[in-house]
C-alpha cells in the first residue's frame, strides 16, 4: 500500500513546528501503524535525516504512551483503540493521512508528535490513592465486595492514562480521566476514607493544570481505549455534590 | 512541579461552575414550559381575551412576581456561566488541530452550544424589549395580544424568532441531557435512554410550539 503522510515536525517546544510530507510505500495492509512510522523512520536515518519522533512503549495497547491524532481523530479513525493496535488495512490505499500531536495546554509539544503528559500524575498524586497499613499483607479477600461492585470498580480501574479522552475533548478536559480514578475508588470500601477529600483536591488540580470544563458531549468516551464509561463522569459530579454540600461529620 | 490553586469555593471550580449552569438551565426549562403554555392562549380565536387577561395575572399576582425575580436571577447567572465558559474555549487548547473530526464522536448540539447560546441571548435581548419593557416598564397604551400581534404580522420578526427558536432547539437537544448528566442523576443506561428521549422530544416539541404561533399570525395576513 502506498501513502502520502502529513506529520508536524517540531525541533522543541520553543520552535514553531510545521508539517511537512512524506511518502510511503510497498507497505503490507497488517503493519501496524506504529510500524508504518518504523519504516518511515529508518529509510529517514539511512537518507541521514532527523527521524519522526513518536511515543510509544508497549505496542499492545496496555501502557498508553502512544497518543497520536491521526486524520482528525486520537488514536485515529477507529473508535476505543491504541494507535499501536491501529492498521494499515484500516486505511484506503493511496490515502493522506494526517499526523499531529495531541493538542492541549496542559500537554506541551516536547518534540515532533510526543507531548508531555505528567499533568495527569500530577491530577493522580493529589488524590488517586488510598491509605493503608504497612507490615503483613492482609488475607485475600478479607473484605467482602459484591462481585458486581468489584466489577465495575474494575470497569473504571482499568483507565491506562493515554489522554485520548483531554485530546478528542472540544474543551481539552481531562473530566473522563479524573472520573475514571475518582469512580474506580468511589466504589470499594478502601477507597472511602479519603472519598470526600479526593474528588475535591483531583478537580482543583485538574484545574490548576489548564484543562477545560466538561460539556459531556461523549467525545472522550468514543475515543477511550479502556472504554471508561460516561457514568464515572455521573459518578464525579455525585460525589463533587456530595462532597461539597453535605456536612463532612468527621471534621475537626 | 506545578502548585495546586486552591479554588476560593467550590462554586468557582470548573465542576462547580458546570453544577450551576445545569442547575439554572433545568429551571429555565421549568419557565419555558410555563411560558409556551401561556403563549399557546395567542392561538385561541377570541380576539386576545383569554391571553390578555393571562398577562395581566401575570404581571399582577404577587406570587409571579416573586417568582419572576427568580427568573431574573436564573437567566442573569446562567448568562454569566455560560459567557465565563465561551471565554476561556481558547484557553485550554491554545494550538488547534489542522484536521478534526470531531463529527466522529459527538453530536453537532453539544459542539454548537456556543452559538446556540449567542442567538439565545440575542433572541432574549430583543424579545424582552418588544414585550417586557414595552407593556411593563414603558406602561404601552396596547394590550399584550396587540403587540404580539403587530410584531407577529411582521415577516422578518417572525422570520427572527423562527430561526431563534431552531437555535433554542439545538440548545435544548444537547442541553436537557447534559444537565441531567451534569447533576449526577444519569444512574445507569436506562435512565440513561429515557433522558435522551425526554431531551429529544423536550428540544423538538417546546421550540415548535413557540414558533407555531408567530407562522400562524403571519399565515392568518395573507
Ligand atoms: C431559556 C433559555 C435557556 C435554557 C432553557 C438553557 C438551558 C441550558 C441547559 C439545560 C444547559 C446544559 C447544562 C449542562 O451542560 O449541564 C445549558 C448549557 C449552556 N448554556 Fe444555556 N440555556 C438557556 C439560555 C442560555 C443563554 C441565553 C446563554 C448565553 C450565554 C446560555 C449559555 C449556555 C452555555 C454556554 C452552555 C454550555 C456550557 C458548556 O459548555 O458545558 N444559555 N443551557
Ligand atoms: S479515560 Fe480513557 S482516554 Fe482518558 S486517559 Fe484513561 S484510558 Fe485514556
Ligand atoms: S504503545 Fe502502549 S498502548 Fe500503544
Amino acid at each position: 500500500m502506498r501513502f502520502t503522510l502529513e506529520i508536524w515536525r517540531q525541533k522543541n517546544a520553543q520552535d514553531e513546528g510545521r508539517f511537512e510530507v512524506y511518502e510511503v510505500d510497498g507497505i503490507s495492509p497488517n503493519t501496524s501503524f506504529l510500524e508504518m512510522l518504523d519504516i518511515l523512520n529508518e529509510r529517514l536515518i539511512k537518507e541521514g535525516k532527523e527521524p519522526v519522533a513518536f511515543d510509544h512503549d508497549c505496542r499492545e495497547g496496555i501502557c498508553g504512551s502512544c497518543g497520536l491524532f491521526i486524520n482528525g481523530r486520537a488514536h485515529g479513525p477507529l473508535p476505543n483503540i491504541t494507535t499501536c493496535r491501529l492498521y494499515m488495512r484500516h486505511f484506503k490505499d493511496g490515502e493522506r493521512i494526517v499526523i499531529e500531536p495531541f493538542r492541549a495546554k496542559p500537554f506541551p509539544v516536547i518534540k515532533d508528535l510526543v507531548v508531555d503528559r505528567s499533568a495527569l500524575d500530577r491530577i493522580i498524586q493529589k488524590g488517586g490513592y488510598i491509605s493503608v497499613n504497612t507490615g503483613s499483607a492482609p488475607d485475600a479477600n478479607s473484605i467482602p465486595i459484591p462481585k458486581a461492585v468489584a466489577d465495575r470498580a474494575f470497569d473504571y480501574a482499568t483507565c491506562i492514562g493515554c489522554g485520548a479522552c483531554v485530546a478528542a475533548c472540544k474543551n481539552a478536559s481531562a473530566m473522563l480521566f479524573v472520573a475514571a480514578k475518582v469512580s474506580h475508588l468511589a466504589m470499594l470500601p478502601q477507597g472511602q476514607p479519603e472519598r470526600r477529600q479526593r474528588v475535591k483536591r483531583m478537580v482543583a488540580q485538574m484545574d490548576s493544570e489548564g484543562f477545560g470544563h466538561c460539556s459531556n458531549t461523549g467525545a472522550c468516551a468514543v475515543e477511550c481505549p479502556a472504554k471508561i464509561p460516561l457514568s464515572a463522569i455521573a459518578q464525579l459530579q455525585r460525589d463533587y455534590i456530595w462532597a461539597n454540600l453535605t456536612p463532612d461529620l468527621y471534621a475537626r | 512541579m506545578r502548585t495546586t490553586v486552591e479554588p476560593v469555593s467550590w462554586l468557582h471550580t470548573s465542576v462547580g461552575r458546570k453544577i450551576i449552569m445545569a442547575a439554572t438551565g433545568v429551571f429555565l426549562m421549568t419557565f419555558l414550559v410555563v411560558h409556551l403554555a401561556g403563549n399557546l392562549l395567542l392561538l385561541r380565536a377570541d380576539g386576545g381575551a383569554a391571553f390578555n387577561a393571562y398577562a395581566e395575572f401575570m404581571s399582577t399576582n404577587p406570587f409571579i412576581r416573586v417568582l419572576e425575580v427568580f427568573l431574573f436571577a436564573g437567566f442573569v447567572i446562567h448568562i454569566y456561566q455560560g459567557i465565563y465558559f465561551i471565554s476561556r474555549e481558547k484557553k485550554s487548547r491554545p494550538k488547534g488541530y489542522a484536521l478534526n473530526n470531531a463529527g466522529a464522536n459527538s453530536s453537532i448540539f453539544s459542539r454548537t452550544m456556543r452559538l446556540s447560546a449567542i442567538v439565545v441571548l440575542v433572541f432574549l435581548i430583543v424579545h424582552l424589549r418588544h414585550f417586557f419593557v414595552e407593556h411593563r416598564l414603558l406602561g404601552s397604551p396596547y394590550t399584550m395580544y396587540d403587540l404580539c400581534k403587530a410584531a407577529f404580522e411582521n415577516p422578518w420578526y417572525s422570520l427572527f424568532y423562527v430561526v431563534s427558536m431552531v437555535l433554542l432547539g439545538f440548545h435544548l437537544a444537547h442541553g436537557f441531557y447534559s444537565s441531567f448528566q451534569t447533576l449526577g442523576l444519569i444512574l445507569n443506561r436506562r435512565i440513561e435512554a429515557v433522558i435522551k428521549w425526554a431531551g429529544a422530544a423536550f428540544a423538538l416539541g417546546v421550540p415548535l410550539g413557540f414558533a407555531i404561533i408567530p407562522l400562524y399570525f403571519l399565515v392568518k395576513t395573507f
